[in-house]
C-alpha cells in the first residue's frame, strides 16, 4: 500500500493558528498508522487566501483532501479512515 | 502538566490573532462582533452554551487588550470601549496573572478517592498503611474519611488493584509555591504577593481560564500611532519559533513596524562573562555553591520562597538586562520591546528602567498573522551583533552552565548540575542545597522544564525548537574564540 501523505502547511498564519501540535506526528504518531503515513511541512498552501481565510486554519492536506481547522485527532482519524478504506478494498 | 498545545492555549493564540485585526481594522470600534463570531448560533458550544462561550471569550479578549477580569467595574462595559482605554493608556497595564472566575471549573478540592476497582480485598493494606486510620471498610469496600484524610497517597501506592486514585487541581498542582487557592466556593484565586509569574497555572488549566494582562495592544499603538523609535529585542529562543530562518523573522518583524530588532544573545555572552568572572571569585573565596540568575522566575522563587538560598543566587544580571542597556547607550531615544518566550520576563522588566514593553513569541505570532504577513514572503535581513555559539544555548537546560563552564576553562573546579524545571520537589532539593550544601558547585535552575524554549509564551514544540536552536548554536563561534 502506497503511503498516505499529509502535507502540513507551515506557512505563518497556519503556524500560529495550531498548526505545531499536528507536528507531533513527525516523531510520535501513534503506532498504527507511523509507518503508513509520509509526513511534510510545506510551506503556504493558499487555503487561507479563500473564504474566510486564516480563521479556519490551521489547514492539512491528506492525500490531496483538505481538512480545515486541523487538528491532531482530526488528522489521524482522517488517516485511520483512510487506511481502514484502503483495506476493505484488498480484502 | 498538560501538553503545551492543547485546544484552551491554542485559543489564545486565536483570539490574540482577532485583537489585533480588529485594531487594524477599525481601531475595536466592531471588537464585541468577535465573540459571538467565533461562537454563532449553531456553534456546539466548548462549555455549557455558546453564551458562556462568549462571555469568557470577552475576558480572554480583555486579558489580551491588557485588562484582568478583576479590573471589570461595570459589567456593560463593551470590548469597544476597553480597547479605546488601552489605546488611551501613556504606560502599560502592570503584568500579572488572574482568573477567570466564570471560567474556572472550581475542580473538586485535590483528594484521594477510592473508584470501583476496589474488591474490598482481605488484605487491606490500604487501611493498615494510613497512618492516620482514615480508611474503614463501608459496605464491603474502601471508604476514605476525608476529615481524617491528609492527602498523603500511602493508600494509593499500596493497593494492588491500582483502586484508589488522586484527584488532582491542575493549576495547584502546577504552581510550584503555593501561589494559587480556592476561595470558601471553591474558585481559584492568585496570590500576587507570592506569584512567581512562572505561567505554569495558565499553562497546566484544561479550562482556559488563567489570563495575562498582555502589552500587545499597547505595543500596536506605538508603533502606528507615535513617532517613536521602536526596536525589538529578540530573545534568544526565538530560533525554532517559526519554520523559517531566523534572518526572515527579523525581516518580518521591521514589515510589521519595528524600527530595528537587536539579538539578546549578544546580551546573554555578557551574562556568561560577568558570571564565569563572579564564580571564580566566589568560589576562590570558599563558598560551597552558585546558582544561576538569568531565570526571573527562579530568580523572584528564590528572594520570596528560598530565602536562605539567596547568598547562593548569583548577582550577575540576565541578558535581557544587558541587551537593553546596549541599546540605550546607543539609542537613548526609542522604546524597547523584549520579545521572548516568557512571562516572568514582564514582571522582571517592571524593575528595568531600561525595558519598556515585553511580548511574547505568541503575541507577535498573532501581529503577523493579524497584519497578514507571511514571514516566508520575508527578505531575509542580518542581526547588527553577532551572538557566540555559547550565547544562542541559553534557552536549552544546561545551556547557561556551559556557557559559564566554557568562560571558567578549567581556572577553578567546575562541576555543575541542571535544575531542569522548577517544581514543588526540586523547590525542596534547592533548600536542602543551602541549607546542607551541595555536591556540585554550579547549579543551573530553569523553571521551564526544558528550558526557556518550553516556556509559555512560545508557540513551537520544544523538541522542535530545540533541534533548531543546536542547529543554530553549531553555525556560531565560540565564545572565547571571540574578540
Amino acid at each position: 500500500m502506497e503511503k498516505i501523505q499529509v502535507k502540513l502547511c507551515a506557512g505563518t498564519a497556519c503556524f500560529v493558528m495550531g498548526a505545531p501540535q499536528i507536528q507531533a506526528l513527525e516523531f510520535a504518531a501513534p503506532s498504527d498508522i507511523a509507518d503508513k503515513i509520509e509526513v511534510k511541512e510545506v510551506r503556504c498552501m493558499n487555503h487561507c487566501s479563500q473564504g474566510q481565510g486564516y480563521n479556519k486554519g490551521p489547514f492539512v492536506e491528506i492525500n490531496g483532501e483538505v481538512i480545515q481547522e486541523a487538528t491532531l485527532e482530526k488528522v489521524v482519524a482522517k488517516v485511520r479512515e483512510l487506511i481502514a478504506k484502503e483495506e476493505e478494498k484488498s480484502c | 502538566m498538560l501538553i503545551p498545545k492543547n485546544y484552551a492555549n491554542q485559543m489564545r493564540s486565536r483570539i490574540l490573532v482577532k485583537v489585533v485585526e480588529s485594531f487594524y481594522k477599525d481601531r475595536f470600534e466592531t471588537a464585541d462582533e468577535i465573540p459571538i463570531e467565533m461562537r454563532p448560533k449553531d456553534y456546539d458550544s466548548s462549555r455549557c452554551c455558546i453564551y458562556k462561550d462568549r462571555a469568557i471569550l470577552k475576558y480572554r479578549m480583555m486579558a489580551a487588550m491588557g485588562f484582568t477580569p478583576q479590573d471589570e467595574t461595570n459589567e456593560a462595559k463593551q470590548l469597544k470601549d476597553y480597547g479605546k482605554e488601552a489605546l488611551k493608556r501613556q504606560n502599560h497595564a502592570k503584568s500579572c496573572l488572574a482568573v477567570i472566575d466564570i471560567a474556572c471549573s472550581a475542580c473538586v478540592k485535590s483528594q484521594y478517592m477510592v473508584t470501583d476497582a476496589c474488591r474490598g480485598c482481605f488484605a487491606r493494606p490500604c487501611v493498615m498503611n494510613c497512618p492516620k486510620q482514615a480508611i474503614s471498610i463501608v459496605h464491603g469496600r474502601s471508604h476514605i474519611d476525608p476529615s481524617l484524610c491528609v492527602s498523603c497517597g500511602k493508600c494509593m501506592e499500596v493497593c494492588p488493584y491500582h483502586a484508589i486514585v488522586k484527584l488532582p487541581v491542575p493549576c495547584e498542582e502546577a504552581c510550584p509555591v503555593g501561589a494559587i487557592r480556592k476561595d470558601e466556593f471553591g474558585v481559584e484565586h492568585i496570590n500576587e504577593d507570592t506569584c512567581i509569574s512562572c505561567g505554569k497555572c495558565l499553562q497546566s488549566c484544561p479550562f482556559g481560564a488563567i489570563v495575562e494582562r498582555s502589552q500587545l495592544v499597547d505595543v500596536l499603538n506605538l508603533i502606528h500611532n507615535s513617532d517613536k523609535k521602536v526596536v525589538a529585542m529578540l530573545a534568544p529562543a526565538i530560533v525554532g519559533q517559526f519554520p523559517f530562518e531566523i534572518g526572515q523573522v527579523v525581516g518580518a518583524l521591521k514589515k510589521a513596524g519595528f524600527d530595528d530588532v537587536v539579538e539578546v544573545a549578544a546580551g546573554a555572552d555578557v551574562t556568561s562573562k560577568n558570571e564565569a568572572a563572579e564564580f571564580i571569585e566566589r568560589m576562590n573565596e570558599g563558598k560551597n555553591f552558585m546558582t544561576t540568575s538569568c531565570c526571573p522566575a527562579y530568580y523572584r522563587a528564590a528572594k520570596v520562597h528560598i530565602p536562605e538560598l539567596a547568598p547562593f543566587v548569583s548577582n550577575t544580571k540576565t541578558p535581557m538586562y544587558y541587551a537593553a542597556e546596549m541599546l540605550k547607550k546607543e539609542q537613548p531615544d526609542c522604546v524597547s520591546v523584549f520579545v521572548g518566550p516568557c512571562l516572568a520576563k514582564r514582571t522582571e522588566a517592571e524593575y528595568d528602567p531600561n525595558v519598556d514593553y515585553v511580548l511574547t513569541f505568541e503575541e507577535i505570532g498573532a501581529m503577523f498573522v493579524g497584519a497578514g504577513i507571511e514571514i516566508g514572503d520575508c527578505e531575509a535581513q542580518e542581526f547588527a551583533k553577532v551572538s557566540s555559539a555559547q550565547g544562542r544555548n541559553y534557552p536549552l537546560s544546561g545551556g547557561v552552565a556551559g556557557a559559564v563552564g566554557n568562560l571558567v576553562d578549567g581556572k577553578v573546579d567546575f562541576r555543575p548540575e541542571r535544575i531542569d524545571g522548577l517544581s514543588k520537589e526540586n523547590i525542596k532539593l534547592l533548600k536542602k542545597y543551602a541549607t546542607k550544601g551541595s555536591e556540585n558547585n554550579m547549579i543551573e535552575v530553569m523553571c521551564c522544564e526544558g528550558g526557556c524554549v518550553a516556556g509559555p509564551g512560545c508557540i513551537a514544540l520544544a523538541k522542535k525548537a530545540a533541534r533548531q536552536i543546536e542547529t543554530y548554536v553549531a553555525q556560531g563561534t565560540n565564545q572565547k574564540d571571540m574578540k
